[in-house]
Formats: structure tokens, C-alpha cells, sequence
């Protein structure tokens, strides 16, 4: 098998995550593990209540398990600080989010340049060339300095996306990402990861619409706070086909 | 992230709420304008008063009936006939730092000349009285020793008293004026000296021979005063010391018995009056440091709100990296903008407003100390009232903020 060999970006040892409400306690994760390797691209698929939000939490280090232990590229997470988290997030991980949230009456260029704002490494000048590749990378070469409210739900997305990409993360968490897009839109944004896919990029896109597994390298699905299914993707489907073959809309 | 993209950060987020921000500001903009105009007024007043004082002589050394008060109670008025000439001629005649010294009685009431009358001040004083004061005669000359002896009934008028009783401008000089039906000759007009700090006219005054006012007006034997003045300024002290000693000699003041007379020296006046505006000036100036404090509080109110609708950022914020210290800056330093940008408009509303006061007729100097004092105040609004708001932001969960509708 050749994926034991790749690297191994994300782990998961038998994570659990209770919440108490009231007198109550949920179990919104119940013991997951897995594995995730470099230049995967992997859906996480499940029903509202599975308990796919709770793990999003946990592989975006925004959340800490209740027990097991969570590596992120070799790094435990589960007894870091909050602070320590942060700059974690900063360096390994990009997010993607349904709703884009960009910064409002911001242009692209400086949305993108959001995350280095964090990373001291980066001067000026080295936030804006990276900031203006990223646009480049996501076919915004043109659209640099308008501003998130001037943009179509694409445009924003891809922006959100650029955002994702600037700072070279391990891994890629897209959250719905296609969730408020129309299925046209929702295509080009999927061929976006695609792209980034075939480039190496380690995505995990976090949905409930099964048509988004078919574009992916490897699938689970969760229920009940268990992974209930993982599976390799034998056949991927490709997305720039689909879009080509969407029937063209006509103005009425 | 490094200051400079803070300030960034922070101005661009007061321009993208450009009126809101504004609003905020005012508070702070009026609050500032108001203390410095009150210190402005406050130190202007103070100025004025000291050099007022010193105007009128810094040696001069002031002497009264009865002690000061005792525990807020008027003393009895027998303890004010205290002072007789016999003081005077003692003084005159033992005192080594002392170089002038006149007598002083007085009395108000109405003069008249021809169809004109007004109503002013008569001082009875002796020959000295003018170099003393520093008066300068502009028309005339002062009255002699002869005439005090004849307790001659001759006068110097003040500028306003000669303006009311000769509208016409003829020369007063040689004519007759009545004060309380007492027939006075002018013999001298005295130079204008203006209204002092505390709008009295001083140019509203008779000048006469101490021994006719007491003779002819009063009919007392005591005086009112005795006005003294010391060689030198720095040798007030001695004088004093040296005229307490004559007195209490000429009184027969036993050991155990207090003064039955008070000392004031123009120089102790001056630090009187100058610790009274002081007191003046902190209570106008608390009064408009409150408004500071209401102004703080409407800037924490609005960072409150701003945070409150800002939660999707923060958490947006936060999950690209950006640390609770992170947050609370971006808050913070945004709340110091606020506050010193207010503050720096307040200072140039201040200015303008002292530079309308002093047209007004109010006497100003805007101390300099005031303007730094502003500028740490505002700081420390800033800080201290925008802490909370910007705490409660860097407390935020993110998951939680990112997913706030």
C-alpha cells in the first residue's frame, strides 16, 4: 500500500467528546481514530446530530477531547493552551467556511492576507506577495482589491479559499464549503479542490450532501459519534466534467 | 500581530463607523475642552490676581484692629478700636524696616458737585500714602503735612470720581466738592489705576488728610488701618516682627495676652488669594473631570456594542490564529484611538474655547502641564474603560463566535 508510506498529517486515537447540559451528559463523540495521510482528500459525511460539528472542532484545534489524544502533523493537541492552539491554527490549518466570513468592506487582497496578520515571520511585503499568489492560485488574479461586498458567492468562496491556502497549511478544513453556493457555482468550487488536490494538497471537506463524496479521494461517514463507515473512493468522479456537462443556463 | 497592523486594524474599523466613532468622541472632546478651559480660566485668574497684587506694592504691609478670627467668630467691636495714631507716631518713630506709613480711616457716601453726584469712598491718609501704593498725581499735587496738621479740608479725587462730577471735562483743580456736606477743595487728580482682579473700580476714591476724615467725617479717634511699607520685600518678615513688637509695647500687651491687632503683608495676600484660586480652579476642574468620566463610560458602552456585533469576526479572527492578547489589543487599541483622537480635537476645541473666554473679558493662560494631563487622561480612559469590553472579546469561544448570527 502505497498511502502507508506518505505521511501521516492527521491522527486520531480513540477521541472522546462529552458536553454536560444540565444534569445531563452527551456524548457527541464516542471514541474516534483515524488516520489521515498527505494529499488526501477526504469528506466527512453524516447527519445533523452525528457528531461531524464536534469533530470538525477537534481536527481545527479549536476544541480539545475529553479523552484520547489528537496529533496534527506529529503534534498532540489535547494538553495544549488556547494560546498555544492558535498559533497552531495559524500555521497547520486553513479553513474553509460555509458562509465565507470575510472581513466586510475589506478587499480580497487583505482578506487573504488575514492569517499572516498573525505570523510575525511575515513583514509587509511578504504577507502581500503570498496573499496575491494565493488569489492567483484560485483564478482571483484580477479581483485583488475588490471588496468582500462587491463579490458574487464564488468569488467570496474562492477568496475564503485563497484565505485557507496563504499560509500553507497541513491540511485544508472545509466546512460545508459549498453549502450556500447554487450547483453551478458549487461545481467551480469544487473543481477548485480538485485542483489543489492534484497538487498535493491534504483537504478534509465536511458536508452531508453524498454527491460530494463521489469527488473525493476517501469517504467517512459518521453516526452517533462513531465513524460508521471509511472508505476509499475507487472511481473519482471529476468535477470539471460535470460542470461541462451542467446544462447552461438560459436567461428566461 | 505587531503594532502597526493594530493601528491599522483599529483605524480602519473607527472609519467603517465613522459616526458612531464621532459620537464616542465627543464625550471625550467636551470633557477635555472643559477642563482645559476651566484650567485656562483657572490660571489666567491666579495670574492676573498676583500681578494685580504686586501692581499695588509688594512691600506693603498692612495693619489691622482686633486678631484674626477666632474659630469662625467675629471678634467683639470694642477689640476694633484697637489702633490709635499713637500706634502710628510709634511706628514712625521706632520702626528701622519700615520706610512709609500711613494711617488709614475711611468712610463711604455721596459727593456732589454742582448738579452732579456720586456715591464713593473717602480715605482719610497721611502724606505717605501715595508712595506706598504706588499712585502717581497726573493733575495737581498731593496735600501737604501743613494740611494734616489744620486737618485741612483738601482732597485728591480718583479718574472716575472726577469723570461723574466734571462730565464737561473742565479742570477740577481748586474747585469745591461736598462729601456728607463737608465742603472739600481738589487740590490733585490722581492717575488711573484701572479695575482690579476682582472688578473693583480703584479709581472710584477721595484721598484726604487722615485728620480731617477723623475729625470732620467720622468723628473717631481710632483708625481703621495702618498701611506700612518694608524697605525691601524680602525683609517683610522682619518688619513684621519688629511692628508686632512696637505694637504690643504701645499696647501694653502682657506676655500671656494675644495680639489685639493682625499683620498682613501683601506678599502673604498674594499666596492667600493664589491658594484660593488654586481651590477655585481644582473644583471647576473636577466638575468638568466628571464629564470625562460619563465620556469613558460611553466609550465603553460602544466598544460593548461593537464587540457584541463583531463576534463573528473575533471568532473568524480566532481561527486563523489570532490569541485571546490578540483580540484584546485589536480592542484596545481601538478604544485608545478613540479616546486620544477625541482627546487631541478636545485640546483644539479647548483652545478655541480659552481663546473665546479670554475675548469674553475672562483673564486665561493655558498652562501646558494641563494639555500633557489631558493626553494621560484620555490614555488612561482608553485603557481603562475599553479593558472590558475588549476582555469579554478575548474571551470569546471561538466556535461559538464563528457561528454567531
Amino acid at each position: 500500500m502505497e498511502e502507508k508510506q506518505k505521511k501521516v498529517v492527521i491522527e486520531l486515537d480513540n477521541v472522546r467528546r462529552d458536553f454536560v447540559v444540565g444534569e445531563e451528559t452527551v456524548h457527541a463523540l464516542r471514541g474516534i481514530s483515524f488516520k489521515i495521510h498527505e494529499g488526501e482528500f477526504v469528506t466527512i459525511m453524516g447527519t445533523s446530530g452525528s457528531g461531524k460539528s464536534t469533530l470538525l472542532n477537534q481536527l481545527g484545534c479549536l476544541d480539545t477531547p475529553t479523552s484520547g489524544e489528537y496529533y496534527l502533523d506529529g503534534i498532540a493537541v489535547s494538553t495544549m493552551r488556547k494560546s498555544q492552539r492558535a498559533k497552531l491554527r495559524n500555521r497547520k490549518i486553513g479553513f474553509v467556511f460555509q458562509n465565507y466570513n470575510l472581513l466586510p468592506k475589506t478587499s480580497a487582497v487583505e482578506n487573504v492576507e488575514l492569517p499572516l496578520m498573525y505570523n510575525s515571520a511575515y513583514n509587509a511585503r511578504q504577507r502581500r506577495e503570498a496573499a496575491e499568489a494565493a488569489l492567483h492560485a484560485v483564478g482571483l488574479g484580477n479581483r485583488m482589491n475588490h471588496l468582500s461586498n462587491q463579490m458574487s458567492g464564488g468569488q467570496m468562496q474562492r477568496v475564503a479559499i485563497a484565505r485557507a491556502l496563504v499560509n500553507n497549511p497541513a491540511v485544508i478544513l472545509a466546512d460545508e464549503a459549498t453549502g450556500n453556493l447554487d450547483t453551478r457555482t458549487s461545481f467551480e468550487v469544487l473543481v477548485l479542490f480538485q485542483k489543489l488536490h492534484a497538487e498535493g494538497r491534504t483537504i478534509i471537506f465536511v458536508t452531508h450532501n453524498p454527491e460530494i463524496a463521489q469527488y473525493s479521494s476517501r469517504n467517512i461517514t459518521l453516526r452517533d459519534g462513531k465513524v460508521r463507515e471509511d472508505v476509499l473512493n475507487p472511481k473519482i468522479l471529476s468535477a470539471a466534467e460535470a460542470l461541462a456537462n451542467l446544462p447552461i443556463p438560459q436567461d428566461e | 500581530m505587531n503594532f502597526t497592523n493594530l493601528i491599522k486594524v483599529a483605524l480602519k474599523s473607527i472609519a467603517s463607523n465613522k459616526f458612531r466613532s464621532f459620537l464616542s468622541m465627543l464625550g471625550i472632546i467636551i470633557g477635555v475642552a472643559a477642563v482645559i478651559i476651566m484650567m485656562a480660566i483657572g490660571q489666567g485668574s491666579k495670574e492676573s490676581v498676583r500681578k494685580n497684587i504686586s501692581q499695588m506694592g509688594t512691600n506693603i504691609i498692612m495693619i489691622r484692629p482686633g486678631s484674626d478670627m477666632r474659630g469662625g467668630v467675629r471678634q467683639d467691636p470694642s477689640a476694633m478700636q484697637t489702633l490709635k495714631i499713637e500706634d502710628y507716631r510709634s511706628i514712625q518713630q521706632n520702626a528701622q524696616y519700615i520706610t512709609h506709613v500711613s494711617p488709614e480711616v475711611s468712610s463711604s457716601g455721596q459727593v456732589i458737585y454742582g448738579a452732579h453726584n456720586t456715591s464713593t469712598s473717602i480715605y482719610g491718609e497721611s502724606t505717605d500714602y501715595l508712595t506706598i501704593k504706588q499712585w502717581k498725581v497726573e493733575d495737581g499735587m498731593m496735600f501737604t503735612e501743613e494740611d494734616i496738621n489744620k486737618s485741612a479740608k483738601v482732597c485728591l479725587i480718583g479718574k472716575t470720581v472726577a469723570k461723574e462730577l466734571f462730565p464737561e471735562g473742565g479742570d477740577p483743580i481748586g474747585k469745591t466738592i461736598r462729601f456728607k456736606s463737608i465742603p472739600f477743595r481738589i487740590v490733585g487728580v490722581l492717575k488711573s489705576k484701572g479695575y482690579n482682579t476682582f472688578g473693583m473700580d480703584q479709581d472710584n476714591l477721595i484721598i484726604a488728610p487722615y485728620t480731617t476724615v477723623m475729625k470732620r467725617i467720622l468723628a473717631q479717634t481710632y483708625l481703621g488701618t495702618i498701611n506700612c511699607s518694608a524697605i525691601t520685600e524680602e525683609m517683610t518678615d522682619q518688619a513684621i516682627e519688629e511692628l508686632t513688637k512696637i505694637l504690643r509695647t504701645s499696647h501694653k500687651l502682657k506676655e500671656h495676652e494675644k495680639d489685639n491687632f493682625t499683620i498682613r503683608s501683601q506678599q502673604e495676600m498674594m499666596d492667600t488669594m493664589s491658594s484660593t484660586m488654586d481651590t477655585i480652579t481644582v473644583i471647576l476642574v473636577v466638575a468638568a473631570a466628571f464629564s470625562l468620566l460619563v465620556a469613558g463610560i460611553g466609550i465603553m458602552n460602544i466598544m460593548l456594542v461593537s464587540v457584541t456585533e463583531r463576534t463573528k469576526e473575533i471568532g473568524l479572527r480566532m481561527s486563523v490564529g489570532a490569541r485571546g492578547i490578540d483580540i484584546c489589543n485589536q480592542f484596545l487599541v481601538e478604544s485608545i484611538a478613540i479616546s486620544i483622537t477625541g482627546g487631541v480635537l478636545g485640546v483644539a476645541v479647548g483652545y478655541l474655547g480659552t481663546l473665546v473666554c479670554g475675548a469674553l473679558g475672562f483673564p486665561t493662560s493655558i498652562p501646558m502641564w494641563s494639555i500633557m494631563v489631558s493626553f494621560v487622561v484620555c490614555t488612561l480612559i482608553g485603557v481603562g474603560f475599553g479593558y472590558f469590553p475588549a476582555r469579554k472579546a478575548a474571551k470569546m469561544n471561538p466556535i461559538e463566535a464563528i457561528r454567531y448570527e
